[in-house]
């Protein structure tokens, strides 16, 4: 196969998944502010009490852009990196 | 309650001083290792990608994080979370979208990238254009900031605090470069959790380590809508419009982009955006307890009564669970973060004036090491001169407010060129120009035309543009102007250095001389 061919391959390989985790974490945020704007009470609801349905999904905006990172993460060092080594071995 | 807020603090006296004299102590030994533009803008990229970590942590978590958004959450509860939690999730974004190309594909800013395969002298004029706004609004923020702080615990008059901020800042950016600030970067990174977690756990230890019934206790003070959405995103649109500018933002920062170049490669610049993700991350939950925990035991009322913006509820929690020592800590710490996030600052706005402006524009391309240094350091001092009239001239400004202006700025100026342009084959020069300055001029007439600055400053009643923060409008605007401008006018040179520009995105510049766009690589 040839060396742009590959090249071409591994790029959008990583923007295919690079795009998907973007969407991803802008449908989690921008879901999470469309609450905040039109949702007002339901996130002032006490699941128990102290905690609120908005705190608590808050909270787990950071913590699924931690999840989203780590999914990069463990694809990038996986298959990206040795695809990188590949094209540079044969530059 | 009584607090020594006002009167000069010991420790935290002391605390200032100690930093001082690490930092210098850092910039000496830095200094001896720059030479020359790659040490002075890129730490000679040996930054390793936890190093890094800390320092792209250090330089985000500004003003704004700690003593903003704990005086927000503290003086109107869950609204004051929609900042922490944005200002986190802008690091996705960098991590997916920017930082491996940017660091395959550039030398010392972010413009390297987009002029890589387009006319150098255009795309550098609109970008300089672009980071310097966003520098000198975040600037104004920070030195607004500082100067309240000093003036607090020093007893100082404000402008003298100001002065003082500026001319330590100075010292370390114009003698130790990108060494030296990425090193005072990682100090107050160390610094500002270790403080945020002892205030945190001395907080909860008041409430048998449960969050929750920290939380329940704001509840019972203050009604239980403290914990839901309230006036503070009364429009729902502009609190989309916050959301996108805090989102896309990120991925414009000029200082925060800068970072990448410090590290050998791309995988470490990878690493380095999930251990600054991590540590940030950790840092805005803890902005949670800090906040409502500010709310339950100090009282709002007495928040309020220090300064109306809630700016000092982190310190005045400091004071009443720990003492006056813990607080004058709490006030080195909160000192140092603003002083390294005005030295990163300082040092990206003096890359776009030499390297961009100067070296690129000016001088064609061509320039020797010496002088690139020379008139970054001149560009230094040029913007730390600046940075202090501008902290003293808006004094009494809303810290919080003013970055999410700069995070606005950055979304519309810079995020939709450099993304299109790594992107989409058919970007060109006009593109790029076009949106970038679109995106600047817009984001600032937006500004200029909302309510902050016609009813709050200007005192007319109505505001012609409705809404707070513009992102909602500038941000797409710009890039639909990238897309109209280039399918208008397309520019087949720009196309044909894609491939080039793809082979280096993945491989990097390897062992091959480092070349810098279309003009020296014909």
């Amino acid at each position: 196969m040839s060396f742009s061919g590959d090249l071409k391959r591994l790029n959008a390989a990583r923007w295919r998944i690079a795009i998907r985790l973007t969407l991803a974490m802008m449908v989690l945020y921008f879901g999470f502010i469309l609450l905040v704007a039109f949702r007002k009470p339901l996130l002032a609801s006490a699941l128990t009490p102290g905690l609120s349905l908005g705190i608590l999904l808050g909270a787990l905006v950071i913590v699924a852009a931690w999840i989203l990172v780590w999914i990069y993460v463990r694809w990038a060092n996986r298959n990206y990196d040795s695809g990188v080594a590949a094209l540079r071995g044969r530059l | 309650m009584t607090s020594s807020l006002g009167e000069p603090n010991l420790i935290a006296i002391a605390g200032f001083f100690l930093f001082i004299a690490v930092s210098l102590g850092i910039t000496y030994l830095a200094a001896r290792r720059t030479h020359d533009a790659e040490h002075f803008y890129a730490a000679g990229r040996n930054i390793t990608g936890l190093q890094n970590g800390l320092a792209l942590a250090g330089d985000y978590m500004s003003a704004a994080s700690f003593l903003g958004i704990a005086g927000l959450v503290a003086l109107s509860g869950f609204d004051g979370l929609i900042y922490s939690i944005g200002f986190l999730v802008g690091w996705p974004v960098v991590m997916f979208l920017i930082a491996e190309p940017l660091r395959n594909l550039g030398r010392f800013t972010f413009s390297d990238v987009v002029a890589f395969r387009l006319r150098q002298a255009p795309v550098r004029v609109a970008a300089a254009a672009g980071s310097l706004a966003v520098v000198v609004f975040y600037l104004i923020a920070q030195m607004v900031g500082a100067g309240n702080l000093i003036r607090l615990l020093f007893g100082l008059p404000y402008e003298l605090a100001v002065i003082i901020v500026g001319t330590v800042m100075l010292a370390y950016v114009l003698f130790g470069g990108m060494l030296a600030t990425t090193w005072v970067q990682i100090v107050k990174s160390v610094l500002l959790l270790l403080g945020a977690f002892l205030l945190a756990g001395l907080t909860l230890a008041r409430f048998d380590f449960n969050p929750l019934a920290l939380f329940q206790a704001a509840g019972d003070q203050y009604g239980r809508e403290i914990l839901g959405p309230g006036g503070l995103v009364s429009d729902p649109i502009d609190a989309v419009s916050l959301g996108m500018a805090l989102m896309l933002g990120t991925a414009g920062l000029p200082h925060i982009l800068m970072r990448f170049y410090t590290v050998p490669d791309a995988r470490t610049a990878r690493t380095s955006v999930s251990y600054a993700t991590a540590i940030i991350g950790v840092f805005y939950l803890l902005t949670f307890i800090l906040g409502f925990g500010a709310m339950v035991i100090v009282g709002q009322d007495a928040i309020r009564g220090v300064d109306a913006g809630g700016n000092m509820a982190a310190l005045l929690l400091a004071e009443v669970v720990g003492g006056p020592g813990f607080m004058g800590f709490i006030s080195a710490v909160a000192f140092a973060t603003i002083l390294a996030v005005v030295a990163g600052l300082t040092l990206a706005g003096a890359a776009a004036l030499s390297h961009d402006l100067w070296v690129h524009v000016i001088r064609g391309g061509h320039a020797s090491d010496k002088e690139q240094l020379r008139v970054a350091r001149v560009a230094s001092a040029l913007l730390g001169v600046l940075a202090i009239v501008l902290g003293i001239a808006f004094e009494g400004q809303n810290v919080a407010y003013m970055v999410g202006l700069a995070f606005a700025i950055a979304a519309s100026a810079n995020f939709p060129a450099l993304l299109l342009s790594v992107f989409w084959r058919g970007f060109t020069t006009r593109a790029a120009q076009a949106s970038m300055l679109t995106g600047t001029a817009s984001s600032l007439l937006l500004i200029y035309l909302s309510p902050a600055i016609q009813v709050d400053v200007l005192g007319n009643a109505v505001a012609v543009f409705p809404l707070r923060n513009p992102g909602i409008v500038s941000i797409p605007l710009a890039f639909l102007v990238a897309v109209a401008v280039a399918v208008l006018w397309p520019e087949p040179e720009a196309a044909d250095g894609f491939s080039e520009l793809e082979r280096r995105m993945a491989v990097g510049a390897g062992e091959t001389a480092r070349s810098n766009g279309r003009s020296r690589n014909p």
